[in-house]
């Protein structure tokens, strides 16, 4: 009997200390989705805690870009989309009649697999969102443009440029640039839809290095399809296959002593 | 025996259709070549005609005075008089009244199209809008005459039976679909992920629309006014019909005013014979509205091939 | 709406953008998107009214002219006498011309262009010649038309000389037309030709003109149609208001009936019975309009389906 009861209660009592101390940011209940008959998210439940790095991982079409695109709700720009259950963001729910979409865009911010800064100039393309707040003060934009472009790391290399088209920057650059242009809006959590894949190696490091700089201010979500980046930067990771979470623990523990035989496959290379 | 004669036979048949062929082969890139520059041929039809009769007309009449004068009397026998300034008037205040139509109706619906209507919607509204544009001047020119005109008449009692404001408005009804369309496309070519980035912000769609989709679609949208003003000055049967064939220079558009090309079939279907001054006149006033709509399409295609080198 | 999900106490990081405000700004922000939403939607739908409008009021004004008497009945200056048999007549006079010209005119370019020319100055030149023809406007055909087949030639206000003008006129059409449908014909058909030994004409007029031919058809109706609607050249080609015979050879006088149209519209001051004759014309007119563009349609769908 006592025996038992510590084998069960370690594990138990470290998710416990964890939970005291972590505020849930986003919480996804049972959530299912279908593209017209296409079931692309299978009950799905998650939460994810702030001030944290959840990776996302998976093989190609398991559904990943689709969940990160259904917490900011960008997933409803497709037609056809039907949705059932809940996603919490702060406790409310991201899909009640009164929740404006808009609002939970506000906070939480994305970055895109594809650079896709604006054809604008830097300044620009970093101001639009305060803009679009209703900041009109030259003073306050410069200081939030220079804020979200050192929160991006990108600063140094733009800074005597700020007022030239977006698109002469290299796509490291770009990409860090719209990680800025979500930085400025003050973000409470920023998703991050595979954002090192169109990067060559160095660039690649640099986003990993800012991604984390940034969770000691933001929760982060990030879909990869690169291994050892969501070992090397992540704090969960969520394995998911053909629209189902198979496992989500703490990065160390899926990487190291996976319980399930399919994330051992995949993430040893088996498949996918 | 028979068999090896007719191997021979095939063998000789075929050499010379080969023959045959070979020669096809080698003529036929000139007879289409020749056909091509049919093409070239009307150009250079249009511009010689237009500048040969144009210099004989300006050997008679002074081009500055044609320029500057206000007079406008081709066919008084006593004292006739030339000149373009009350037709450009007419031309310019025409096409302004359709472009107040066009302008805003063809890019608001562009954007609606665009931004905010679904594809179910837009497969639908389309092509109702695009018959607009298929329908033949002429009955543009009916509906402005009979129609719009009386109607208008109702509300501005000083308007005249022929004017340049009814015309105006149903030409920018002719011309919507071409500005809707266009732009639309300009749009369209906007990349999604520039939306979505956008929409990622938080930012609603009539934010998206006014400050990413159409600053970066400007020039096509701007190349589909310029291709609406260039249709609006070279419209000739809606103004032939609708707005009269007064000359007199004046500003008031509830008054009658001719166009450049109203005059052009004023003149022509008339009985000013060839070789008079009037007659020569008319090619002064073509060539005028030549150069100006060539000059248009130009600029529109100039810019709106620049924002499809943007991406 | 009520402000929902987020309240000042949930402190962020924020210094620059304070959450009330945001959320105030936002409920204005999302009421101006939905207003103008609708504006938007007005400004469609004004287009589609007015198109309904039109219908409307021509439907109305014509459609009591409209019976086998009209349509047969040879011009005259009285209303109950009066019909459109030679308009017609002059419509398909017209098409019988304008038809044949720019097909082999409209083909040959788009061939020539696609198959033959080297891309460089002169292909850009050809290319650019036409994109600019197709602006012109079609008042300065007329004069072209007028100056060269009506005087020069001596044609007169035939039905040759309005054939040959419209021809020129719709020409970039066809071309434009032609030359899409021939690009889209896939390379590996124009490759599995020559594979088997097939010379480059071979090759053109045995897989490109086939395949490419509803395409090229498709571009040829819409130019009819284009055509047999235009009224400005044919005025300034001197088309005379006169009752003339019906036409029965290609160098007759002939009239269409964008022509009886017009006339009847400016004399309606005069007798009113010609506006209601103007319309019941224009009736025939987007009738016969409607089925050209409805044979393209079909003609395109179909040949959408090959690939
Ligand atoms: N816009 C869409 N319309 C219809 N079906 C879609 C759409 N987007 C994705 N799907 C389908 O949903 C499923 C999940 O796609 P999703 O893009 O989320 O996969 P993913 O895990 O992000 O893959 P990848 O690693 O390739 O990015 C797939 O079966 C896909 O075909
Ligand atoms: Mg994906």
């Amino acid at each position: 009997m006592s025996s038992l009861s510590i084998s069960t209660e370690l594990p138990l009592k470290k998710e416990t200390t964890e939970q005291v101390n972590k505020t849930v940011v986003y919480d996804t209940k049972n959530l299912n989705l279908w593209y017209g008959n296409n079931h692309a998210l299978k009950n799905i439940n998650l939460p994810m805690y702030k001030n944290e790095v959840t990776a996302i991982i998976g093989p190609s079409g398991c559904g990943k870009s689709t969940y990160i695109k259904t917490l900011n709700r960008m997933v409803e720009l497709v037609q056809n989309v039907r949705i059932s259950g809940e996603i919490l963001y702060r406790e409310k729910n991201i899909f009640d009649k009164e929740f404006r979409v808009e609002e939970l865009r506000t906070r939480v911010g994305m970055v895109f697999q594809k650079p896709n800064p604006f054809p604008k100039t830097i300044f620009d393309n970093i101001a639009y969102g305060p803009r679009i707040h209703g900041i009109k003060d030259k003073k306050i934009l410069k200081e939030i443009v220079e804020k979200s472009l050192r929160g991006a790391a990108i600063w140094e290399e733009v800074k005597d440029r700020l007022h030239e088209n977006a698109y002469g920057l290299s796509g490291g650059q770009q990409q860090r640039l719209c990680i800025a242009r979500c930085l400025a809006v003050e973000p409470d959590v920023i998703l991050m839809d595979e954002p090192t894949s169109a990067l060559d190696p160095k660039s690649t490091l640099k986003v990993e290095e800012l991604i984390q700089e940034l969770k000691e201010n933001y929760s982060i979500i990030i879909v990869t399809h690169n291994m050892q980046q969501a070992a090397r930067i992540s704090d969960k990771t969520a394995f998911f296959l053909n629209g189902e979470v198979i496992e989500y623990d703490d990065t160390d523990i899926i990487f190291s002593t996976p319980s399930d035989k399919r994330t051992e496959d995949y993430i040893t290379g088996r498949f996918g | 025996m028979g068999k090896t004669v007719s191997v021979k036979d095939l063998i000789r048949n075929k050499d010379k259709k080969n023959k045959l062929m070979l020669k096809a082969e080698r003529t036929i890139p000139f007879i289409l070549f020749a056909l091509a520059s049919i093409s070239i041929l009307t150009t250079v039809g249009i511009v010689s005609t237009l500048l040969y009769e144009t210099f004989l007309f300006f050997r008679e009449v002074s081009i500055i005075e044609f320029f500057t004068n206000t007079n406008m009397k081709p066919l008084s026998r006593v004292e006739p008089s030339f000149s373009i300034l009350p037709l450009l008037t007419g031309t310019i205040l025409i096409s302004l009244v359709a472009m107040l139509v066009a302008i805003p109706i063809g890019l608001t619906t562009a954007i609606y199209l665009s931004e905010y209507a679904s594809e179910s919607v837009r497969k639908a509204v389309k092509p109702i809008i695009e018959v607009l544009a298929g329908i033949p001047t002429i009955v543009y020119g009916f509906f402005a005459f009979t129609f719009v005109t009386p109607i208008l008449r109702e509300f501005i009692p000083a308007l005249q039976s022929t004017n340049a404001l009814s015309p105006g408005i149903v030409m920018g009804i002719m011309i919507i679909p071409l500005v809707a369309s266009l732009s639309e496309d300009a749009m369209n070519s906007v990349p999604k992920a520039m939306r979505e980035g956008a929409l990622a912000l938080g930012a609603t769609k009539l934010e998206v629309t006014l400050r990413v989709v159409i600053p970066a679609a400007i020039s096509g949208i701007i190349a589909s006014f310029v291709l609406g003003i260039s249709r609006a000055i070279g419209e000739t049967m809606i103004v032939t019909i609708a707005s009269g064939s007064s000359k007199n220079f004046t500003f008031d558009i509830t008054q009658s005013m001719q166009t450049m090309t109203a005059y052009i079939v004023e003149v022509t279907s008339g009985d000013a014979g060839a070789g008079t001054t009037a007659y020569y006149s008319l090619y002064a006033v073509a060539f005028a509205l030549f150069i100006f709509t060539l000059l248009m399409n130009m600029f529109a295609g100039h810019i709106s091939r620049k924002y499809r080198e943007a991406y | 709406m009520k402000e929902f999900a987020l309240k000042s106490e949930e402190k962020f990081h924020s210094h620059y953008l304070n959450i009330e405000k945001v959320n105030k700004r936002m409920t204005t922000r999302l009421f101006i998107n939905n207003f103008v939403k609708y504006l938007f939607l007005a400004s469609t739908m004004f287009g589609l009214i007015v198109l309904a409008f039109l219908i409307y009021t021509i439907l109305r004004d014509g459609l009591g002219w409209i019976n086998m008497d009209f349509l047969t009945n040879r011009l005259s200056t009285l209303p109950e006498r009066a019909g459109i048999a030679g308009a017609v007549v002059g419509t398909l006079w017209l098409m019988f011309v304008v038809g044949p010209v720019t097909m082999v005119l409209g083909i040959g370019t788009a061939i020539y262009l696609e198959e033959y020319a080297k891309r460089g100055r002169f292909h850009s030149f050809i290319q650019t010649n036409i994109t600019n023809l197709a602006g012109v406007p079609s008042i300065v055909f007329g004069l072209l038309g007028l100056t060269i087949f009506v005087r020069m030639f001596g044609f007169g206000p035939s039905i040759i000389a309005g054939g040959l003008t419209m021809s020129l006129l719709v020409l970039p059409i066809v071309v434009v037309a032609s030359q899409e449908a021939i690009r889209s014909v896939p390379q590996f058909l124009r490759e599995a030709s020559y594979g088997m030994g097939a010379t480059k004409w071979q090759t053109i007029r045995n897989i490109v003109l086939p395949a490419s031919m509803a395409g090229i058809l498709t571009g040829v109706i819409l130019a009819l149609s284009r055509a047999i609607g235009e009224t400005a050249p044919l005025v300034a080609i001197g088309i005379p208001a006169l009752i003339i015979p019906i036409p029965s050879s290609i160098t007759d006088n002939f009239t269409v009936l964008p022509m009886q149209i017009y006339y009847w519209t400016i004399d309606s001051v005069l007798v009113d019975e010609y506006a209601s004759m103007a319309a019941a014309t224009i009736i025939v007119l987007l009738i016969v309009l409607f089925l050209m563009n409805s044979v393209a349609i079909i003609i395109r769908n179909k040949f959408k389906k090959r690939y």
